[in-house]
């Protein structure tokens, strides 16, 4: 893409995000958007910030981290501290209000960046120790960190503690939601389909190989990492910020953490589409399944998981596996390859010619008997 | 014990390199011991590899050679001893640190990124050599294409070579054995190595396929500048393509010399038939 192109796009972008915005917050003639849809798409966005960021390290570098709600709730909690602190201030420089216009505009960005930054530093912290391990224990301290910071905001009177920050500014909409929605989208992509992408991707399928290859395994799991929270970061900054959502520590709670590996194993771990329809579907779901719960009363969550159990039995690779959704479904030529996009990894168990499993050393068989 | 290289002299140390131009080994190992826990694996073992030399390293089942191959790669740390690659110390460095530093090698259970495409496979070993930043690829400048391209049209050379361009799109483990077996060295050779470390490149091949490799190992190492050491069980491709071969057994050296001189080795054949 010529840079001229790219600027002609990015502006069509801006412009049209403006203009939803406008059509949600205003309305077009007669037709006012419900607050309770206007809510779930706000949400959608959120949470396909935060499944897209989640898979750039369980699904591309392959390391399992369920402590992303922590992130969320370093870079909302910076976030909408910086805006109550210094919101009005920032957005009187450019003489507006954090009412609106780019005074509140201003103080949306400085908020976020601080947000990113924040949880930046958070997953530089947690991720140099911690990508030493593998698998289940990088799970392990992942879970710890994320409830070590729910009960350190817990204790902060500051932000509010267990009532939760209240004194949050609403400043965030639809605008920025998917503005955000839409550049994390990008980075993740243009990361996954570069020399970088593939670095993490054969971190995940063997470290020994990469590390022969000359690949600095420790590094680019901190990166992947770091750039995961701060994404994370941004998209807490987002939810703190928002009308009618009140920043609590209930909120990024491990509950939130599994929730986003939900959406990104429903849409197929690796795929960045996956990750935005995961998200989707599984924002969506529990409000549409809220018929259940007049029936009687808590079915609606018997519902939800049973529907999760059976996707899980017949679709185990998820909806889009490892594919990605691209002009190339139409037949155009496929020029952005993603490197780790080809095919499920079930087609692909099912090409790997088998080896005679050796059974010594599991359970079971060992090498004792004689 | 039939020694060929002297012993290095105690002046060793920072003397050693540059002493008569040209006279260092590529790879000198020296004196070098890996214990694990009681067990000693590879005992006061030293190696001289000249520049531009296919050597070959044989010994019975668990003689060490692979953890030979280990300790080069800085997956294991030698207990004891030095390893020097072009005057370089590479003992205690990290395994990525010395494929950067021009020391790369294959697998005796092939090792390839099973999740990603043939042609993948090589431009990540590209890796070590890019230039750019995170932001050039987020962003997208014109050095992220520039060495992107770069990397690809390389990787298809190399994939050429191999005649592995056809499957370029095929997932890395769909391949036929023989052919895993010659991606992952092209995938070595991505990393532009000095020193290239084959360990049991022709396991598993029938002799058609043994005789094409050893083609194949000759060629690249004339067409690459490469020095090869290579581990192999197959006494025809070690004895038809190494100029030098060294044995060991229980992690000790117990012969260097020419095929012809290792096959009349008394200490060989003992070590290979004795109990």
């Amino acid at each position: 893409m010529s840079p001229a192109r790219k600027v002609l796009n990015s502006a069509a972008v801006l412009v049209l995000l403006a203009a939803a915005n406008y059509a949600i917050e205003h309305g077009v003639g007669d037709f006012q958007l419900n607050p309770y849809y206007a809510r779930i798409l706000n949400l959608i966005g959120i949470n396909i910030t935060l499944a897209v960021s989640l898979n750039l390290i369980n699904g591309l570098a392959g390391q399992f981290s369920i402590g992303h709600a922590g992130f969320m709730a370093v870079g909302g909690y910076t976030a909408a501290y910086i805006t109550v602190s210094a919101g009005a201030r920032i957005a009187g420089l450019l003489g507006g209000t954090l009412a609106g216009g780019p005074g509140a505009a201003a103080a949306m960005i400085v908020s976020l960046t601080g947000g990113a930054l924040a949880a930046a530093l958070a997953g530089v912290v947690v991720g140099i120790p911690s990508l030493r391990l593998k698998g289940d224990y990088l799970a392990i301290v992942t879970l710890g960190f994320g409830e070590i910071i729910r009960v350190v905001i817990l204790n902060i009177p500051a932000v509010g503690g267990a009532t939760g920050y209240t004194d949050a500014i609403p400043i965030t909409n639809v605008f920025w939601i998917f503005l955000v929605a839409i550049l994390t989208i990008v980075i993740v992509r243009n990361i996954a389909s570069s020399t970088f992408g593939r670095a993490l991707a054969t971190i995940r399928d063997d470290e020994i190989a990469a590390e022969a290859v000359g690949i600095n395994t420790t590094r680019y799991k901190v990166l992947a990492f770091v750039v995961s929270a701060a994404l994370a970061g941004v998209a807490g900054g987002l939810s703190g910020q928002l009308f009618a959502n009140p920043l609590s520590p209930q909120n990024f709670n491990f509950v939130k953490s599994i929730e986003i590996i939900v959406m990104i194993v429903i849409g197929g771990i690796g795929s960045i589409t996956g990750a935005v329809v995961g998200a989707t579907a599984l924002t969506i779901l529990p409000e549409a399944l809220r018929g259940f719960d007049q029936q009687f009363p808590g079915l609606r969550m018997v519902v939800y998981s049973l529907l999760l159990i059976g996707f899980m039995i017949f679709r185990p690779q998820g909806l889009f596996g490892r594919r990605e959704f691209g002009l190339h479904w139409f037949g155009w030529p496929n020029r952005t390859k993603i490197p780790v996009a080809l095919t499920d990894t079930a087609d692909a168990r099912a090409h790997t010619p088998q080896r005679p499993v050796d059974r010594r050393g599991t359970l079971g068989g060992s090498d004792t008997d004689d | 014990m039939t020694e060929v290289t002297g012993r290095p002299d105690s002046s060793g140390g920072r003397g050693a390199e540059g002493n008569v131009p040209g006279a260092e080994p590529l790879l000198r190992v020296q004196d070098v011991t890996k214990r694990f826990g009681g067990l000693t694996a590879v005992k006061d073992l030293d190696m001289s590899v000249p520049k531009g030399a296919l050597y070959g390293l044989i010994g019975p089942n668990g003689a060490g050679k692979t953890t030979v191959f280990n300790l080069l790669t800085g997956v294991y740390r030698p207990t004891e001893g030095l390893i020097r690659v072009d005057g370089a110390r590479m003992d205690g460095r990290q395994p990525y640190d010395i494929a950067r530093a021009g020391v790369t090698r294959t697998f005796q259970n092939i090792r390839l990124f099973a999740d990603m495409t043939v042609l993948e496979n090589v431009m990540a070993a590209r890796h070590l050599r890019s230039r750019q930043w995170l932001v050039d690829a987020v962003i997208g400048t014109k050095r992220h294409h520039k060495e992107e391209q770069q990397a690809r049209d390389r990787a298809f050379e190399l994939l050429k070579i191999f005649r592995l361009d056809g499957m370029a799109d095929e997932h890395a483990t769909s391949l036929p054995y023989g052919s895993q077996r010659r991606l992952e060295i092209a995938r070595a050779l991505a990393t532009e190595p000095k020193l290239l470390l084959l360990d049991e490149p022709a396991a598993g091949m029938n002799p058609q396929e043994s005789a094409d490799l050893m083609d194949l190992i000759r060629w690249i190492r004339e067409e690459f500048r490469l020095t090869i050491v290579l581990v192999e069980h197959n006494m025809k491709v070690v004895m038809g393509i190494c100029e030098t071969v060294q044995v060991i057994d229980h992690g000790e050296a117990i012969a260097v010399g020419t095929p012809a001189e290792i096959q009349g080795n008394p200490d060989v054949i003992e070590a290979y038939l004795g109990g």
